[in-house]
């Protein structure tokens, strides 16, 4: 008999765990259509920002770098992909030729705003990081004299979507038997991209570039003592975070079809950062969950606070917007008061702040 | 003498009105154990910082192994072959003993983002590598046994003895340990003693900052003693002793 302790029984298990939630990942938005579509959707987004989160969880999980700017990037690639494939410039590239131009492009922003901020940590760090998120959204604003780049505030209308292959991702098509929709379609590429970015993120973090992250995030003076070039391996941290928020600004692009500097506001990049932080710094999945939970959450309050109040009281009491930021903060409190590294914190992370609680 | 490892010629260093290095020169032979004492606030940590490249000297020169020593990043001093401990323990000290180890191979090995990323086969024997060699330099200072503790729950002996690992790992030719017996028991204090001979006969040099005058006088080739910036004596310990420069120094001015 096999005893569950025993290892080679133990690998079966964890093999058919990975086998369930394959498949279960694969069926999801065919049980998400039956709901409705806009569920479809709302996943999408939550995958986006999922990207976005392991992203930035470089900068900040990793190196340790605080970062309330990081939306600057995802405007960067999706205003990339924007340019390059709509009808404002007239362009139309193809979208597996674009997402490498804008996470390079991503990148360069990421190590112009790297460079000038190397020498400042934490609070300091923090505030020139989210002027620079402005400066990029008020650029985005603005550009649109002497010379019409960004279209300014009425944002950049009918971008392509993707199209690979001869695979169209607006319209439905019927493989294998099933009907799947455009959403369908982006949440298979959207679910192919986040896998490659987890994986890209577990071997950095593995690595000899992740153990030097690690060691700046502990102490940076002994990092350079042991010979690290700090300077370099910071740039790294923030070249790479970049990338990753320039990818997925440019699937959002793709996705959305419009975008407008409305959508790279402050208040993104505090998502984001919460995201990250609820989640657990430095644990990969732990971003991930906080990334979905905080994508979810709202979307359930909007479709059961309404009809909930309805049936009681016959009207709406309280915005589901209201609930949202309600909960958020009461969720923000309760975090830091009974889980302050997070749902799901990597086991570094996790030691840090019980010694500096001591 | 043998040859000249570390030469340091008329080296200042200034903070405001204090004059915390005041042209001291002093050179270190190959496979030397060489101490470098002196009351509080003599200098010697200032002159460890500037030999480290934690701060330039505003005056002076360091020449190791012949060649100028570029002084103005600490991570170059540590490539050229200069590694350091410091007076109070700064290991990583949430990751693992092994693991700080393997960050201190940062400087000697290669892999790039694209090699983690890819696991290209360079980059997997390369990580083979730094854990083989991690492993050993654990055994080599008696704490294999902790490689998987985190490295702020080792004993106080243990820490000083990983971060020596640490700076081994750097493969450095020229060894600073500063004050590596501060708050060390007499047992501790004897097992620091026998690392450091061994390491001297492993080859390396080692440049010690100690207040421990029993450790210093026992152990060390030559001896330079510092007191206001200024190098006052250098010499073999017996004669430093007596010295009685070093002596005032120490005890204070003779009253009246």
């Amino acid at each position: 008999m096999i005893s569950p302790s025993d290892p080679a029984a133990k690998s079966i298990w964890a093999k058919l765990g990975m086998a369930f939630i394959v498949i279960a990942l694969l069926a999801l938005p065919f049980v998400l259509t039956q709901v409705g579509t806009a569920w479809v959707r709302i996943t999408n987004l939550a995958i986006l920002f999922a990207l976005l989160a392991l992203g930035l969880n470089i900068v900040v999980g990793f190196a340790g770098l605080l970062d309330l700017g990081y939306i600057a990037f995802y405007a960067v690639g999706a205003y990339t992909y924007a340019l390059l494939a709509s009808p404002h410039f007239g362009l139309s590239l193809p979208f597996w030729a674009i997402l490498p131009i804008g996470a390079l492009i991503a990148c360069v922003f990421g190590v112009l705003l790297g460079a000038p901020t190397l020498k400042l940590r934490g609070d300091y760090l923090a505030i020139v990081t989210l002027g620079f998120g402005e400066i990029i959204r008020i650029f985005m604003n603005n550009l649109s004299q002497p010379f019409n780049l960004t279209n300014g505030p009425r944002g950049i209308a009918r971008i392509d979507p993707v199209q690979v292959g001869g695979v169209d991702f607006r319209t439905t098509d019927t493989w294998f038997g099933f009907a799947v929709s455009g959403p369908m379609k982006y949440y298979y590429l959207l679910l192919l991209v986040l896998v490659v970015v987890i994986v890209v993120n577990l071997r950095l973090q593995d690595s000899r570039i992740g153990r030097a992250w690690q060691a700046i995030r502990e102490d940076e003076l002994a990092a350079k003592a042991v010979g690290i070039n700090t300077t370099h391996i910071k740039l790294l941290a923030f070249a790479m975070g970049a990338s990753f928020g320039g990818i997925a600004g440019g699937i959002f692009s793709a996705i959305q079809g419009f975008i407008s500097p409305e959508s790279f506001v402050l208040v993104e990049s505090i998502m984001v950062l919460a995201m990250v932080v609820l989640g657990g710094m430095g644990n990969i999945f732990g971003v991930i969950a906080g990334a979905v939970l905080l994508s979810f959450v709202p979307e359930i309050l909007r479709y059961t606070v309404e009809p909930l109040q309805k049936s009681i009281f016959d009207r709406v009491v309280i915005e589901p917007e209201v609930i949202r930021m309600l909960l958020f903060g009461l969720a923000l409190v309760l975090m830091m008061r009974f889980r302050p590294a997070g749902l799901w914190p990597s086991s570094t992370r996790r030691r840090e702040l019980r010694n500096a609680e001591r | 003498m043998t040859d000249v490892l570390l030469a340091a010629t008329d080296v200042s260093k200034r903070f405001g009105g204090v004059k915390a290095l005041a042209g001291v020169s002093l050179t270190i032979g190959q496979g030397e154990i060489y101490g470098l004492i002196g009351p509080n606030g003599a200098g010697k940590t200032t002159f460890f910082n500037c030999l480290t490249g934690m701060y330039g000297a505003d005056e002076g020169e360091f020449r190791f192994g012949g060649v100028k020593l570029d002084t103005q990043a600490p991570h170059e001093v540590t490539r050229q072959g200069i590694a350091r401990t410091f007076q109070n323990i700064r290991l990583f000290a949430n990751m693992t003993a092994l693991e700080n180890v393997m960050v201190g191979r940062h400087v000697r090995t290669h892999a790039q983002v694209f090699g983690a990323i890819f696991r290209t086969r360079a980059t997997r024997t390369e990580e083979a590598q730094i854990e083989a060699r991690a492993n050993d330099l654990l055994r080599y200072v008696g704490i294999e046994s902790r490689a998987n503790d985190v490295a702020g729950q080792l004993s106080y002996g243990d820490q000083r003895r990983l971060e020596i690992a640490r700076a081994l790992a750097t493969e450095p030719r020229l060894l600073a340990l500063d004050e590596p017996a501060a708050g060390m028991n007499a047992t501790e204090t004897v097992g620091l003693r026998d690392l450091i001979v061994a390491l001297r006969q492993d080859g390396l040099t080692v440049l010690l900052i100690e207040h421990d005058v029993k450790l210093v006088m026992g152990l060390c080739d030559r001896v330079a003693v510092l007191d206001y910036g200024e190098k006052i004596a250098e010499d073999v310990p017996s004669v430093v002793q007596r010295d009685p420069k070093v002596i005032e120094a120490y005890l204070g001015g003779s009253v009246g």
